[in-house]
């Protein structure tokens, strides 16, 4: 008992998702809204009505991690880990149930939170030690280690704005790093920064283990979750659907979520596993070149996504999306269908079809995964995991023919060179005498 | 270990304010004043010269428009209009500049809100505070404005600083309803300014309060919080008349809307993660 750090005991959150209460109502839509009720009343007597509409995010949760414990926590996307992460971090309230944590809590939910890109380097390390809930002289006394791992150096006194993101993401994350907490929560932090930095993260946290103290960690890298930590747990729909050792959670998990289509045939069993959203419905998703439907795509030509899908409500900020994974579960790029508007498109309730097209000369000739999507903002996720439709890729352009191309990464775009010759080599002068 | 536990569970109605808790948070309350003060004279080109030029050249227009046009004068015939607007300026653009940006704070800051916990009453009121930098620069000018004049401060002046902290408690008390709102409807930004603007023409800033006919309408125009506050300022820097009982009304309001506003603010805190 005296060792527990961390406990749940039936924690259950709940959200209203009615899709026009999910950003910025506006007074106008509350009062048209209340006007409304009454009359949705009477006409669908004991129906939910539209702000009725609930979901629970997480529902009877018990967990109780140890001191020194560090804690996997997998799940599919909207599984419930991150509003788990956020009701131990204080940020947002559970509806039913309670966390009960011993010692300073540090989240690494997102690195960076309330840096500024006019401030200098010096002046963040201050700002975002305060907004973690660092005191002045901790901070100071901390000042020379948080630059030390942040290898900023002499860009220390420069406006953050003008860092590169990689350096950006190493003094946030060097600062949270310096914070000591008894409890360190960890979301995905290591998505970001370049491999090097993502390794000193992970040293960092092990380090935090070792010293004893408890850390959570939300990743959907289950190579990470597997090395790091000394026990996992997969959520599902907001319970604990798998709890143990790493190893096996991690493989169990990865077995049965391959929500796969195996054909573009298969695509449309893999939509009927999706979770039903009350707004959004996938209709399907084609992977076609030149007109035809197609899993074997050639690299010498666009290769089209074409989504179709419904919206049952209006709804700011539904965004549909593709990913592309390679072999190794690592997203290569992501495209979603508002990229080029660049503002928050509100959708008219209808059915739509979205098309992508994947330049010509961009692959390489490797398998991969189209990976698709929906979402509203940065935020909930309309379509679970999404559905998967494996493609192969055959070199057919003339990049790179002449050597073995089997070494080369994953893309393989078309990149102009312009070689001019400055000299005549002495070797070949000599030559010529 | 040998601490507590802390327990995250639901709360039910009013919360308490933690007091204590807010004080263990005074640390980020500095930080964030001094990150609004920062950013806001880095970023603007003209810095400090901004602070200068804003009251100056209102209170230029003010006596074209009010006192040489339309023959609005000073209570006062030894008093220059100039000097009598400057001063219900210095308090009227602290308090309207408090606003405009604690009003907007909570929404301008919502991923802080939805990334670390701390108490939300720091946002709104480090924006109040943000604008101490500013009303100091005022208050000097002021001073540049009376010595031309050849007008000395009243010994009052002593009293100054409990009006600047009342001024500041109506823009806190004022910006915790509206950021607040804003956070659950966005109307509430678009309605600020115009709030701002209406405000002042019921604020004594380019009239006397006696200029209001006294009776039922001068109590209803002291209700208004700012009514005392800017005749606080006149009282304590040029010795003008005390506002006398339209001042404990001014109080009155103040402490009800700010105890209120704190009540509904930390009603609201706990789904501002949720819905911002």
């Amino acid at each position: 008992m005296s060792d527990v750090a961390v406990r749940t005991i039936g924690l259950g959150k709940m959200y209203r998702i009615g899709a026009e209460q999910e950003k910025y109502p506006t007074l106008r839509d509350t009062m048209v809204r209340a006007a409304k009720r009454p009359i949705e009343r009477i006409r669908h007597p004991g129906a939910a009505t539209h702000t009725s509409e609930t979901f629970w995010a997480l529902k009877g949760l018990d967990i109780e991690v140890r001191q020194g414990e560090v804690l996997g926590i997998i799940g599919r996307n909207g599984a419930g880990k991150s509003t788990l992460l956020k009701v131990l971090s204080h940020i947002t309230e559970p509806t039913e149930g309670r966390a009960e944590i011993r010692g300073r809590v540090a989240s690494l939910l997102e690195v960076g939170t309330g840096m500024h890109g006019e401030l200098t380097g010096r002046e963040n390390i201050y700002l975002n030690g305060a907004i973690l809930g660092m005191t002045r002289a901790e901070i100071k006394s901390k000042f020379d280690e948080i630059v030390g791992f942040s290898e900023i150096g002499h860009f220390l006194d420069t406006p953050v704005k003008r860092y590169s993101s990689g350096m950006y993401v190493r003094l946030a994350f060097a600062v949270a790093a310096n914070l000591d907490p008894e409890v360190l929560i960890v979301d995905e932090v290591l998505a970001v920064g370049d491999a090097e930095f993502q390794r000193k993260c992970l040293g960092r946290m092990d380090k935090v283990a070792h010293e004893g103290r408890t850390v959570l960690f939300v990743s959907h890298n289950m190579g990470a979750v597997k090395n790091l930590c000394s026990r996992a747990i997969q959520l599902n729909g907001g319970r604990i659907a798998r709890e143990g050792d790493p190893q096996e959670v991690t493989e169990a998990y990865l077995r049965d979520s391959l929500v796969r289509a195996e054909s573009l045939e298969d695509v449309e069993a893999a939509i009927k596993k999706l979770p039903i959203d009350p707004i959004f419905r996938l209709r399907g998703v084609v992977v076609r070149q030149n007109g035809y439907p197609t899993t074997a795509v050639r690299n010498g030509e666009p290769v089209e996504i074409e989504i179709s899908y419904s919206l049952l409500e209006r709804t700011r900020g539904v965004r549909v999306l593709f990913d592309l994974l390679d072999d190794a579960e690592n997203i290569i790029l992501s495209s979603h269908h508002d990229d080029d508007a660049n503002t928050i498109m509100t959708v008219d309730p209808g059915d739509y079809v979205s098309t992508a097209a994947i330049p010509a000369d961009l692959l390489a000739p490797r398998p991969f995964e189209v990976r698709v999507n929906a979402r509203i903002g940065n935020g909930r996720w309309l379509t679970g995991d999404g559905v998967r439709i494996p493609i192969t890729v055959e070199a057919t352009n003339d990049i790179n023919t002449v050597f073995h191309d089997w070494l080369r990464p994953r893309l393989q775009p078309r990149i102009p060179w312009h070689t001019v010759q400055l000299t005549e080599s002495s070797s070949d002068r000599s030559g010529d005498a | 270990m040998g601490k507590p536990f802390v327990i995250y569970e639901r709360k039910r109605g009013w919360a308490a304010l933690d007091l204590r808790e807010l004080w263990s948070y005074r640390e980020l309350l500095y930080f964030l004043t001094w990150r609004d003060v920062l950013v806001r004279y880095k970023q603007a080109v003209l810095g400090v010269a901004w602070a200068i030029l804003q009251p100056f050249l209102t209170m230029v227009v003010f006596t074209l428009v009010f006192n040489r046009t339309l023959g609005v004068k000073s209570p006062d015939p030894t008093l220059p209009y100039a000097v009598f607007s400057f001063s219900g300026l210095l308090a009227w653009q602290f308090f309207a500049g408090a606003l405009s940006r604690s009003g907007v704070s909570l929404v301008g800051n919502a991923s802080l809100l939805t990334k670390v916990y701390f108490p939300r009453l720091v946002i709104p009121s480090s924006a109040v505070l943000a604008g101490l930098v500013d009303f100091v620069i005022s208050f000097v000018i002021l001073l540049v404005i009376m010595a031309f004049y050849g007008i000395a401060p009243a010994w009052h002046v002593v009293f100054l600083p409990l009006f600047v902290l009342l001024a500041m408690a109506t823009a806190l008390a004022v910006s915790l309803w509206l950021s607040a709102l804003n956070v659950l409807y966005r109307d509430v930004q678009y309605l600020i300014p115009f709030l701002v603007q209406l405000w002042m023409f019921v604020s004594p800033v380019i009239y006397p309060i006696d200029k209001i006919p006294a009776g039922a309408l001068r109590i209803v125009f002291s209700l208004n919080p700012m009514t005392g506050v800017i005749g606080g300022f006149r009282w304590a820097l040029l010795g003008q008349q005390f506002p006398g009982r339209y001042m404990w009304i001014s109080i009155g309001v103040v402490v009800v809307l700010l105890v209120g506003g704190l009540f509904y603010f930390k009603r609201m805190e706990r789904v501002f993660a949720d819905v911002v």
